[in-house]
């Protein structure tokens, strides 16, 4: 911006005054830091040597138990492992199985829903039941009796962190379903001699939809927290994989004397998930307001 | 008049209100002044966004945290015959002004009554909130209160909800809650509109006791009918400017400004069935331009509809209904609310099987086909809604809207759908240019187009019209009506038209049916039930319209076509 531009802008702002004091709801810092964070995750997934030039693997015998400083940012772990690395390769697998479990659990999620809110009785209220079951128990529950049933490993992790969230999703679509089932233009659509299945596909999905995008952005950050979780209690990923909740696990031990090598990773998987909800929460805020077409 | 007059209750010298936007500063009000007198009601008379809310807003303090509100004067006279400045007023004077000098009546008593508290506490709290009374006094004065409004029963009534209460009721608790802290002026801002025509009698008729009573009152309203029976003096107000103000009598008679005239114009009633009431108000329209022989398309036979309730019991909505629509002709189905109405246009277009009886289209079965062979012939019967923002998809562009029914009913490619979508445009007065606008960004006016554009694309034979203008204020209401007899007059549509307003009624039908508690008590042509009403509840209905003179309005247009009433 030059200064002319700036003077002119001055002086507009003064001009409605009133209108600029309230400030532009996309500019708020609320909203920039958690989006600036998550931008750099997106980037690190697939070219996470942009940030560091070590390898996750690479062992660094002078580096054991190095404490953070100015070449290894995080410090180093119990093998000379450069921690900063292993936080910034491990972003891939985390966050992988956070958005892949979501998208997994919106998938079953919607279908789940649709077939709970419209299908023939017979059909619907067991599926209800089952959704009310699901709900019953803690997420992570399910998620271990997945691990249980198909074994340990990254894309297991995900089946699993998806299951365990697809039922809160179920319930969410099928309140909407039930909610636009009965609005004017539903009516209207079958007034016009629009089919069943048109009707479905046309209005009822895309209108129930909305407010899921927004859950399902919030939900990636707990995704990410499940998946971690379960990777540090050794059931998810396994190591030397750098996954962040593995990383956590493998620092546990040395708590007493390098407590950098979970603390730091754990810093990090905070950050993400803090940052993560904090946009759908903003998106949800936007949407309301009707900001967002 | 100047304020000063002792005889002024409130006096108001070139009130300015405007908000702060994001597109820039709007002025709603542009330097309005009035006085009202004890035992006067003045009306302030304009169409949506006239600013005719926001100035009674401005006189409670309430206009809201955007807006600026600047008067030369704005005062209220209080109960010790001083006058009270209200412009530098804290919010804290302000709560001491609001329901002791100044009552105010909202228009929705549904949203504007706390449905957690009783009627009686909803009333009780101006008198406590002003510690007015003693604790034990109070039960006696709201029982008073109430009655004075004339709720029967009010020491029952007091304890009750306001969901337990019809709307004629919940309006009546209002204005007593207004009048609890005995103010001299009251503001009541469209207190009728939400409330059938006998009902907005009996409230019209409080208010006229109150000012009787000594009370000023300042009434916000579209409605003429309703200012010409009650109200002293009327003020025009357009763009937030008042363009005429006097008396009733001298305003509604000889309106001397043309904004005046338009708004007078465009009520219908007997005396404009087959005329114009906007634009080019006064003038014919046209005669039906395509000839058809006379045949039944509706055919309704002993319909009944039940309801069950939650407890169990069941709510007759139709009770042995039957009536005929033929080709080209208009039934007005006029009922108070909960007579059944919605639900006739409901079953009509089979969106609600009957329990009992059978709809024949053009003597085929209708209602009693299977939902996949009705399809087919959906696109002769279409709807218009009294909210046409419900029944579009709020995703959908206005183009995508009417397009809907053309994908359905017709195999037209894509560029001949877009040459019939704007045929259709033009053919209810709308620019091609809103086609790729969404139904939120237009008017009310424009959405009820686009909704007879819609309903219009897959030719239909019937149009089930189901309150089509009661959301729109007098002057769209009018535009819509004339756009509606047009099109029915140029394509010899058949309409099933339904709504409360028996001006509209009378102003757009060729037969009439009175509906009560799910019964047509009557039927016949529009001039035999309007002329000779023979069941009582027609009658009530009949005596409950404002009776303010369409002769008013009749002279007026002969005035300005003079040879309008004599067409052919």
């Amino acid at each position: 911006m030059t200064s002319l531009e700036g003077i002119a802008r001055t002086s507009e702002a003064s001009a409605h005054s009133a209108a600029a004091r309230r400030r532009h709801p996309w500019r708020a810092p609320g909203l920039l830091l958690p989006l600036a964070f998550v931008l750099m995750l997106v980037v690190a997934v697939p070219e996470p040597q942009w940030f560091t030039s070590r390898m996750p693997d690479a062992v660094d015998l002078d580096a054991i138990f190095a404490p953070p400083d100015a070449s290894h940012w995080f410090g180093g772990d119990q093998l000379g492992r450069d921690v900063f690395t292993r936080v910034v390769y491990g972003a891939s697998l985390s966050l992988t199985i956070g958005l892949g479990a979501t998208a997994m659990a919106c998938i079953g999620g919607i279908i789940l829903g649709i077939s709970a809110a419209l299908a023939p009785p017979v059909i619907r209220w067991p599926l209800v039941r089952c959704i009310d079951i699901l709900l019953a128990f803690p997420e992570i529950l399910l998620a271990l009796l997945v691990i249980v049933v198909l074994g340990r490993g990254p894309l297991n992790t995900l089946w699993a962190v998806g299951f365990g969230s697809m039922a809160g999703y179920a319930r969410l679509i099928r309140s909407q379903v039930l909610q636009v089932r009965l609005s004017g233009y539903v009516e209207h659509a079958v007034v016009l001699g629009e089919p069943a299945w048109t009707i479905v596909t046309r209005h009822i999905l895309p209108n129930t939809t909305r407010p899921l995008m927004v859950l399902a952005t919030i939900g990636v950050g707990t995704s990410i927290l499940t998946g971690s979780s379960l990777s540090f209690v050794g059931l998810g990923v396994v190591p030397p994989s750098p996954e962040w909740g593995a990383l956590l696990a493998d620092g546990r031990n040395f708590l007493d004397i390098a407590p950098w090598i979970s603390l730091l990773p754990a810093t990090v998987v905070a950050i993400s998930v803090i940052s993560v909800t904090l946009l759908g929460r903003r998106l949800q805020v936007l949407l309301a307001q009707g900001d967002v077409p | 008049m100047t304020i000063d007059e002792p005889a002024s209750l409130l006096g108001l010298e070139q009130l300015r209100v405007s908000f702060a936007t994001p597109q820039g500063i709007v002025e709603a009000v542009r330097g309005i002044s009035f006085t009202i007198a004890p035992g006067e009601i003045l009306a302030l008379v304009g169409e949506s966004g006239s600013g005719k809310s926001v100035t009674a807003r401005a006189l409670v303090g309430l206009a809201g945290p955007h807006a600026a509100v600047s008067a030369a004067a704005m005062s209220v006279r209080d109960r010790s015959g001083g006058t009270i400045d209200l412009r530098p007023l804290s919010s804290a004077t302000w709560r001491a002004v609001r329901g002791r000098e100044i009552g105010f009546i909202l228009q929705d008593a549904l949203v504007s009554l706390d449905p957690l508290r009783t009627i009686g506490r909803e009333v009780a709290e101006p008198i406590l909130a002003h510690q007015l009374l003693p604790r034990s006094a109070v039960a006696g004065a709201v029982a008073s209160l109430l009655a004075r409004v004339g709720i029967p029963d009010p020491e029952i009534r007091a304890a009750q909800y306001p969901h337990e209460l019809s709307g004629g009721l919940r309006q009546r608790a209002l204005i007593a809650s207004a009048l609890a802290g005995q103010p001299a002026l009251l503001i009541a801002d469209e207190p009728t509109t939400a409330l059938d025509t006998t009902v907005q009698q009996q409230v019209l008729a409080v208010l006229a006791d109150l000012a009787r009573a000594g009370h000023g009152v300042l009434l916000i309203t579209h409605d003429l009918g309703v200012v010409a029976q009650i109200a002293d003096r009327v003020a025009v107000i357009q763009n937030g400017e008042i363009v005429e103000a006097g008396p009733t009598r001298e305003i509604l008679t000889a309106p001397a400004h043309p904004y005046t005239r338009l708004l007078l114009a465009a009520l219908p009633g007997a005396e404009t069935r087959g005329f114009r009431l906007s634009a080019k108000a006064g003038e014919p329209v046209p005669p039906p331009a395509v000839s058809f022989a006379k045949t039944r398309i509706l055919e309704m036979r002993g319909v009944s509809v039940s309801y069950r309730r939650p407890d169990g019991s069941h709510l007759a909505a139709l009770a042995d209904v039957s009536l005929q629509v033929d080709t080209g002709e208009t039934l007005g189905v006029v009922g108070e609310s909960g007579s059944g109405k919605t639900t006739l246009g409901k079953v009509v277009l089979a969106l609600r099987r009957p329990d009992h009886g059978e709809i024949k289209l053009y003597s085929q079965p209708w209602s009693a086909l299977d939902e996949s062979e009705r399809r087919r012939s959906r696109g002769r019967i279409q709807a218009i809604v009294q909210d046409p923002l419900s029944s579009f998809d709020p995703q959908y562009t206005v183009q995508r809207i009417i397009e809907q029914p053309l994908l359905l009913h017709t195999r037209l490619d894509r560029a001949q759908r877009i040459e019939r979508i704007v045929a259709l445009m033009d053919l209810v007065g709308l620019s091609p240019d809103l086609l790729a606008r969404r139904p939120r960004a237009l008017s009310g006016g424009q959405r009820q187009r686009v909704s007879i554009a819609q309903a219009l694309a897959s030719e239909p034979e019937l149009l089930v019209c189901d309150e089509p203008v009661s959301a729109l204020d007098t002057t769209t209401q009018a535009q819509v009506l004339d756009l509606l007899s047009t099109l029915q007059a140029q394509l010899g549509l058949a309409m099933l038209f339904i709504s409360h307003d028996l001006r509209v009624i009378q102003h757009m039908s060729d037969r009439v049916a009175v509906m009560q508690a799910g019964r047509i008590v009557e039927t016949g042509p529009a001039q035999d039930v309007f002329d000779n009403p023979q069941h009582t509840h027609t009658r009530n209905l009949l005596d409950a319209m404002p009776s303010f003179g369409f002769a008013m309005v009749r002279d007026l247009d002969f005035l300005r076509y003079p040879d309008a009433r004599t067409a052919p």
